[in-house]
């Protein structure tokens, strides 16, 4: 049974279904039910037409739920005269379900949920595993966001800047259980850069590809996070890195730059560098630059104090640093590691420490601990 | 089977015998201080004791109401006098000296000088098994 193919086939069967009439939150249930169907069926009985085979399913499924439904009987009468449609069209029509389910009415948490269900095909229990939460509760998240949206037409896209947004809070959330969401981030990226023609599209899937080369050699076999200088850079992918780059460079040439083009720049003149000393700090600080100036995200300029003083010395990193509000996320941690190389080894142990009490998760505690912990020792 | 909470505190617990901060320790240390934990956890899904485990951030605060259309009242990021739990252990065991067992083994996790910390670790049982009626 192939698995990603369901996957895949999941959002233009869904679309299909409410182009035909039906409530999403209705067709997205009988879509889940016509997917059962078919992991029950497929294995003795594989259909010529899957998406063909998926969409009379599911509107079988539809019709048998609304005729359950004794309240409704007049408007399924209504549906059922409605002449059922020949063959699935072949367009993928599924780029507005990506918009529907990043819409802005939706928390963010809400519009990652339904993304992965209703374009990602995966089940309440595979989300719910990712993110670490009862199955109970994400789907209670998944029929609120449904609710929410169920009012929303499916026409004019919005901002595909919401869309690119929810793709990289999937991406971001690396991976646990059986779905590994840096992979199913990519897998939607690119199914939207293919029905889509947008320049960011493109830099937000080079930048993914990026960082997804260097996830292996990210963390040690103990779980124990490599900072980029010290990887293993035999391990990157360098099929990845090629696609990744690639691809950037074509929405480059078009000219028309965003911050995920420029992020994947940056990621992408690290993976070019053979070694860490040879990387191309003065460029990266440009890109960093030009970042700043599209967007006035602090953080960007918090990475930018550290190219700063990889390109020009810890005393410029410091200097930029000191520009910026000290209470900003990881602040501690660059300016541990900027007194360090600037040779103030007791004041960079003393912000080691620091930073670990305010690290977000336990991999980067116990790294800026050991930081802190082999400087003492030295001393 | 019955289960119990094992608690880790930063601070309100008693001082462990072995009381060096972890960022006096060396690298290795840390490193061996964390392969135990993981390996105890991972020995408790083997044997069906293990239920659940999290660590958590050093900084909290106390939160309480402050009256109908009011924000609630928080004490702030001061956490000197707080006792600071940094993490917890759900297991599920046969008896409390099972429970008492495995907390001793946890509490010899090493520390500074490759030496076990001793800490103190509290274990609480949990609320929910109903007493066996007997006639």
């Amino acid at each position: 049974m192939d698995e990603v193919l369901l996957r895949s086939l999941t959002p233009s069967v869904l679309t299909v279904l409410v182009r035909r009439g039906a409530d999403f939150a209705a067709a997205e249930d009988a879509v889940q039910d016509a997917l059962v169907e078919a992991l029950r069926v497929w294995p003795a009985d594989p259909p010529r037409d899957p998406k063909g085979w998926l969409v009379t399913v599911a509107w079988r499924k539809f019709l048998d739920a609304a005729r359950a439904d004794a309240a409704r009987r007049r408007r399924e009468d209504r549906v059922e005269e409605e002449p059922v449609a020949g063959p699935a069209p072949a367009v993928d029509d599924t780029l507005q379900l990506y918009f529907l389910c990043a819409h802005p009415s939706l928390t963010p948490a809400s519009a990652v949920a339904l993304t992965l269900r209703a374009v990602g095909g995966l089940t309440t229990r595979q989300i719910a595993e990712a993110y670490l939460v009862p199955e109970a509760t994400m789907a209670q998240r998944i029929s609120r966001a449904k609710r929410t949206v169920s009012g929303v037409r499916l026409d004019r896209p919005a901002d595909v800047a919401t869309v690119l947004r929810v793709l990289y809070l999937v991406f971001n959330e690396g991976y646990s259980g059986d779905v590994d969401l840096a992979a199913e981030a990519i897998r939607l990226t690119r199914q939207l850069a293919a029905a889509i023609d947008h320049p960011e599209v493109a830099g937000l899937l080079a930048l993914m590809l990026l960082h997804h080369a260097r996830r292996a050699a990210r963390t040690a076999p103990d779980g124990s996070l490599v900072p980029l200088a010290e990887q293993d850079r035999g391990r990157w992918d360098t099929r990845l890195i090629a696609d990744g780059v690639r691809i950037l460079q074509a929405a480059l040439a078009r000219d028309r730059l965003g911050e995920f083009q420029a992020q994947a720049a940056i990621a992408a003149l690290h993976a070019d560098a053979p070694t860490a000393d040879e990387t191309d700090w003065v460029q990266i600080v440009e890109w960093y630059d030009e970042l700043a100036r599209l967007t006035d995200n602090p953080i960007v300029r918090l990475n930018r104090a550290v190219a700063v003083g990889e390109a020009d010395g810890p005393r410029a990193g410091l200097a930029a640093l000191a520009e910026l509000d000290d209470s900003l996320p990881r602040h501690t941690a660059v300016a541990a590691h900027l007194h360090e190389r600037d040779g103030d080894l007791a004041k960079a142990a003393r912000l080691y420490t620091e930073a670990a009490d305010k690290a977000p998760n336990l991999a980067e505690r116990a790294h800026l601990t050991r930081q802190a912990a082999r400087l003492n020792a030295r001393r | 089977m019955a289960k119990y909470l094992l608690l880790k505190h930063y601070r309100g617990a008693p001082a462990p015998v072995n009381d060096v901060p972890m960022d006096q320790w060396s690298p290795d240390e840390i490193s061996a201080h964390m392969q135990y934990m993981n390996d105890f956890a991972a020995r408790l899904e083997k044997t069906g004791e293990f239920v659940d485990g999290q660590a958590l951030a050093p900084e909290g605060a106390w939160v309480r109401y402050d009256g109908e259309g009011r924000p609630p009242v928080t004490d702030g990021p001061f956490a000197e006098t707080k006792d600071l739990i940094a993490g917890w252990m759900i297991i599920d065991v046969d008896s409390y000296e099972r429970a008492v067992e495995l907390a001793g083994e946890l509490s010899a996790a090493p520390g500074a000088g490759g030496k076990p910390i001793h800490e103190w670790l509290e274990v609480r049982p949990f609320y929910g098994v109903q007493p066996t009626i007997t006639e």
